[in-house]
């Protein structure tokens, strides 16, 4: 492990989706302008920005979500680890388990807590009923609410109060052992305490999962994130490590918006 | 104290009436409503519950002129035709409704689908039951249970289709999103999360039709017709509640307008014990 290490050199780092001369189009109304940006493996990256400024579309096209609503397209490119993911032909139902995704509100399945997370597993993967407690109770784990649900399993998803709602959410998510997860401000619709678990959460995931955020709080984007992208009437005004942005911002658009002057 | 000067006397007093005059207005509706339906509540119970004894559920209907009876073979005849009618109404009014809902959507088929069930829904059972006697019974030349399970069925599909199709509608669209998101097929998404979530919905809707159909004398007049006898072969005419009502209501025999009474009180309550099961199951899933 250490000698493959030492074999690349330093600065390489790989990219889970490159984002290229992305245009995307609500009818005719142009949600996006021109987009181009990396994420990175194993990174945090944060959308931030004024509301309608396009960060949940630019979201929502990587995993092709806009593909459920007719009348929205996109153009350019999404290389998801090489591979052009608006090329006609996808199977998208392959690509989303790949590209999981957390939305603002909670979305419980209307079962028990166990079935929300095996429904996921089971699209995919053919496992023993053992196999599958063991994952029920790793994706539980991963979702830090094991301990909380360990002894309602059977119990309805929806009896769960609005944050471990959401957390059993990103479990379902990382049940399915995605690369990438999508979360579009996953804790706006939540209390303070559970607002810090889901951030101290996301900063567990990232060791082995690529992350993308959307979010109103530039506090959350400044504590979560290691990539910062700031976007306003669908176009990217700046994009670079959070540090940076958030220190010494180099767009004047971008620090009047971080100093609050403005959105 | 605030300053209330700036209130004129004559708009609010003005207020005040209209508003008792809007008031007792529809408390006097609602009064003239509720009087007509406990004065045929009352009727109904003080001269059925006289009917009601053991041999009502025993005993098959009488020949005319012989005393006794009751109403077994139409209790029996009833419960069969509703019964075949639900097992071939749900299936086809959910998968319809499935298909309204979350396939057909926007497109022509679904729009044509969707305005002739409402035509469906509020068409005449009569015209309903002539259209089962000329397909059905005019073909096999007689009478059958079958006949009228088809009849039954046509009525409440359109009442099915509809409200499973409300039912999955209210169904939130985010939750559809988050099972697309985890690369669910659109088939499994929509019976495996959608139909599920809107389960207590849709049976709510069932129930109602069943509550419906099990009260209507025209289509079975056309179809199944009536049978003195205890018969459960659905190839043969079946004695059911309301023709038997039907029939023994205007007989001059007392004990058959008796049975006639009996027959209404039980319908009635199968009907009203339908409705509250339909509102118990509907309850559940808002408190859930």
């Amino acid at each position: 492990m250490n000698d493959m290490q030492n074999q690349q050199p330093i600065n390489e780092v790989k990219n889970a989706l490159e984002v290229r001369n992305l245009n995307f189009f609500y009818g005719s109304f142009q949600g996006l302008k021109n987009i181009n940006l990396d994420i990175e493996e194993g990174k945090v990256t944060a959308f931030i920005g004024p509301s309608g400024c396009g960060k949940s579309t630019l979201l929502r096209t990587l995993n092709r979500m806009y593909d459920l609503y007719p009348g929205q397209r996109a153009e350019g490119e999404i290389n998801f680890y090489g591979q052009n993911i608006l090329e006609p032909g996808q199977d998208l139902n392959l690509l989303r388990s790949r590209i999981g995704m957390v939305f603002q509100k909670p979305t419980p399945f209307p079962m028990s807590i166990y079935e929300n997370i095996a429904f996921g597993v089971r699209l995919y993967e053919k496992l023993s009923r053992s196999e599958m407690d063991e994952r029920v109770e790793w994706a539980l784990n991963k979702a830090a609410l094991w301990n909380e649900a360990k002894d309602k399993l059977n119990q309805s998803g929806l009896s769960l109060s609005g944050g471990q709602q959401q957390r059993l959410c990103i479990a379902r998510g990382v049940a399915v052992k995605p690369s990438v997860i999508l979360l579009d401000e996953p804790t706006s619709a939540l209390d303070p305490i559970s607002t810090g678990k889901i951030e101290e959460l996301i900063n567990e995931l990232k060791h082995e999962y690529t992350i993308a955020i959307v979010t109103h709080n530039m506090q959350q984007a400044a504590r979560v994130s290691d990539y910062t992208a700031y976007m306003y009437l669908g176009s990217l005004i700046e994009y670079g490590k959070t540090d940076e942005i958030f220190i010494k911002p180099k767009r004047k658009e971008t620090e009047d918006y971080i100093t609050g002057r403005f959105g | 104290m605030n300053n209330i000067s700036n209130i004129n006397p004559a708009i609010f007093a003005k207020r005040k009436r209209t508003n008792k005059i809007g008031l007792t207005l529809s408390m006097g509706a609602m009064g003239l409503g509720m009087i007509f339906l406990l004065w045929i509540l009352s009727v109904l119970v003080f001269k059925g519950f006289s009917a009601l004894d053991i041999t009502l559920f025993t005993q098959s209907t009488p020949a005319p002129g012989s005393d006794g009876g009751g109403l077994a073979n139409a209790i029996v005849g009833s419960l069969l035709l509703v019964g075949c009618c639900t097992l071939i109404s749900t299936p086809v009014g959910v998968l319809a409704g499935l298909y309204l809902s979350e396939y057909g959507d926007r497109s022509r088929i679904a729009a044509i689908t969707r305005f002739v069930t409402d035509i469906m829904l509020s068409a005449p059972s009569i015209v309903i039951g002539l259209f089962v006697y000329a397909f059905v019974v005019a073909q096999v030349r007689h009478f059958s249970g079958w006949a009228g399970t088809i009849a039954l069925a046509l009525i409440a599909i359109p009442v099915v289709v509809r409200t499973t199709e409300n039912m999955l509608r209210l169904v939130p669209g985010s939750l559809r999103e988050a099972a697309y998101a985890l690369g669910t097929p659109k088939w499994k998404v929509a019976f495996m999360i959608t139909l599920r979530a809107a389960q207590s919905g849709v049976m709510t809707g069932i129930l109602l039709a069943l509550a419906r159909v099990s009260g209507e004398t025209a289509p079975l007049l056309f179809t199944a017709l009536n049978n003195q006898f205890f018969s459960t072969n659905m190839n043969a005419p079946m004695a059911n509640l309301p023709v038997v009502i039907f029939q023994f209501a205007m007989s001059p025999y007392d004990n058959w307008v008796e049975l006639a009474w009996g027959g209404a009180l039980l319908i009635t309550f199968a009907v009203l014990g339908l409705n509250i099961l339909a509102r118990v199951v509907f309850r559940e899933k808002v408190q859930s």
